[in-house]
């Protein structure tokens, strides 16, 4: 069974911002893999494992310093990474990046294909759904559970009614919740490993894909302003050295809900 | 302009979400046609009329009885392409986002989602999104047409604007790989155990509890504050416990006069479910939680250290 998960790089901590001048997120600053798909590597181990056998694949789109997560996700025990890099990418929305990946999955031909939930970095847990109307293949998202058995994935997703479950036949496209699993941490046997692995990068022309098709030219919105957040009343922010429950206390009876 | 407001529904109603995106996208004066795909659900059809709709298609076909994206998506399209909806927006759901992402790339269109608000400037449409945790507020749009959005859920309240909509039925074909995929088992309300929609006081649990044994300290500070205990999604999914308790998108919204957050991170879909609370204290150890952004008193330490404590300190102020 071959397994492709999409992984991609967010940037981290204090590094998270909008670049004014470009409007998009800037991603020059410290980066890491999203954590919601660590999730997802981490499935897709566990999958390849229960089978005992098949591949597992990781696969982003992003900057050349991306090679970063997905060689954390080789650490984790991933099989193969490839990277989509190209000056061209830039500035790409869903549309273009939904079309770059599905390029770049048409290739592999993946029994299965698994997101994370979201990325941390646009909340918006929508590329999943893009790249299986692309790919022309079944998905369901949000699966906090699942399970591979006889050509077919089983899998029980929360929606705003409770939990339903959902089956569809391989190939299909799963994008997990990030409750499904408990990540791993690479090991310095996995960590060393790692950089022996085959990782490929491909550019827009090695994908048969248009630079226009990509980018900021291949996208169908835009950015026009960035403002500041309304203001919010006076907050406050301590940091423990064991007197944190006696300021909560004093907190809670100046706001007289004590 | 012609805009498309997807409705959906369940068990037989029409989802407030929806409603008010309608409600929302007649304010701003344009044509608004509402659209209810399932099986069995033209009866439904009629009562958008009173939001905003001026005319509602529906598509009754059994190939869209359960609530899975991909069939919807074929409706969808084909509506869009077939009328020249140059504008099609929708309530977030887990449904509606897979419907909504599917459909940008049928179509190659741009999909702008987690917006708040939707306006027209100088005659072009644009749309209000908080990014990275909504320290960010951006006016995005979009390039060529239709026009894709996805509203934050709890976006807008529907009001009660408009008369009667014309009703008409449309009928649609479906892909192969659209029905590939099966609900084997629908979703119905979980909603057994205490409701926390009325609790004055909540305390409210994340994975930094680490453990589903560790419910325990937030339940011994609940109680010690006369309030209720609530959880996200996360711990809901991993089976610590009841969906009944979550807070968020996709569980319950609150407002009580306290919410106290512990190992929270503070996701957009956990805050949409508790923004209205009075005031807010979270406990996280993690300094650049988003959940901080949104506290009154924001507290970096350990939970399993300072949880305890405050109960105690609250009952040793409770004696006294
Ligand atoms: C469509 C959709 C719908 C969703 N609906 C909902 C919803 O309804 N409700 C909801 O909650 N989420 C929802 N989510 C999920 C949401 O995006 C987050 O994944 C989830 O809220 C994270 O839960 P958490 O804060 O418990 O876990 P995490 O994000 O893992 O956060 C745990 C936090 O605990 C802190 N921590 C760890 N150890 C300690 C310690 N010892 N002391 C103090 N702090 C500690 C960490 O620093 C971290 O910030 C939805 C997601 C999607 C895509
Ligand atoms: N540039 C990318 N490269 C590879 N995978 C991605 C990329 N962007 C998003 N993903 C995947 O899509 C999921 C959902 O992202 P999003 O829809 O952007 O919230 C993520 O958790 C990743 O698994």
């Amino acid at each position: 069974m071959k397994i492709a998960v999409c992984v991609k790089q967010v940037p981290e901590g204090a590094a998270r911002r909008l670049d004014p001048a470009t409007k998009r997120l800037d991603r020059s600053g410290e980066g890491a893999l999203n954590p919601f798909d660590a999730h997802a590597v981490e499935e897709a181990l566990q999958i390849r494992d229960a089978a005992g056998e098949g591949e597992v694949v990781v696969l982003s789109m992003g900057p050349q310093k991306a090679l970063d997560s997905l060689r954390k996700a080789l650490a984790m025990g991933a099989d193969r990474a490839v990277l989509v890099s190209d000056d061209a990418l830039a500035g790409s929305d869903l549309v273009a990046t939904s079309g770059v990946l599905a390029k770049a999955l048409e290739r592999e031909q993946a029994d299965l294909v698994l997101l994370g939930q979201q990325g941390s970095d646009s909340d918006g847990a929508v590329l999943g759904a893009s790249l299986a109307d692309r790919l022309r293949l079944p998905m369901f998202s949000q699966a906090a559970e699942l399970t591979v058995e006889g050509g077919s994935i089983r899998g029980k997703r929360q929606t705003e009614f409770g939990y339903d479950v959902i089956e569809a036949p391989l190939p299909a496209i799963v994008a997990v919740s990030d409750a499904i699993n408990e990540p791993r941490y690479p090991s310095l046997k996995g960590i060393m490993g790692a950089k022996k692995k085959p990782q490929e990068t491909l550019s827009l022309a090695d994908l048969e894909v248009e630079s226009g098709a990509a980018g900021e030219e291949g996208s169908k919105t835009e950015v026009s302003t960035l403002g500041d957040p309304p203001p919010r009343g006076d907050s406050r922010k301590i940091e423990d050295d064991g007197s944190a429950a006696q300021q909560i206390v004093d907190f809670l009876a100046e706001k007289r809900l004590l | 302009m012609a805009t498309l407001v997807f409705l959906e529904h369940h068990d037989d109603e029409l989802q407030k979400g929806s409603l008010g995106v309608l409600s929302k996208a007649a304010s701003l004066g344009d044509d608004v046609t509402g659209v209810v795909l399932g099986s069995g659900v033209a009866p439904l059809a009629s009562g958008a009329g009173k939001f905003g709709a001026s005319r509602v298609l529906v598509v009754d076909d059994p190939a869209l009885e359960a609530p899975l994206p991909q069939p919807r998506v074929d409706a969808l399209a084909q509506i869009v392409r077939d009328r020249g909806f140059d504008t099609v927006l929708f309530a977030g759901s887990v449904l509606a986002a897979d419907t909504a992402a599917g459909l940008a790339a049928r179509l190659d269109a741009g999909l702008n989602w987690d917006l708040t608000d939707l306006a027209r400037e100088d005659g072009r449409l644009v749309g209000k999104r908080p990014a990275l945790e909504d320290s960010v507020y951006a006016d995005v749009g979009w390039r060529g047409e239709p026009r894709l959005a996805l509203f934050r859920s709890g976006a807008f309240d529907p009001s009660e604007t408009g008369g009667e909509a014309e009703v008409e039925e449309v009928s649609v074909s479906f892909e192969d790989f659209s029905q590939a995929a099966k609900m084997l088992e629908q979703a119905h309300e979980e909603r057994s155990g205490p409701s926390i929609e009325d609790a004055e006081v909540i305390v409210a649990g994340g994975r930094g509890l680490g453990g589903p044994e560790n419910f325990k300290l937030c339940e011994e500070l609940a109680e010690a504050l006369g309030g209720a205990v609530a959880a996200t999604r996360a711990v809901v999914d991993a089976g610590w416990y009841p969906y009944a308790a979550q807070v968020g998108q996709t569980g319950r919204s609150v407002s009580p006069k306290l919410y106290v957050a512990c190992g929270i991170s503070g996701a957009i879909q956990h805050k949409v479910g508790m923004q209205s609370s009075n005031v807010v204290v979270a406990i996280n150890k993690d300094p650049n939680a988003p959940i901080f952004e949104f506290s009154d008193l924001g507290v970096v330490g350990d939970l399993h250290e300072i949880v305890p404590k405050l109960t105690e300190l609250v009952l040793a102020r409770k004696g006294s």
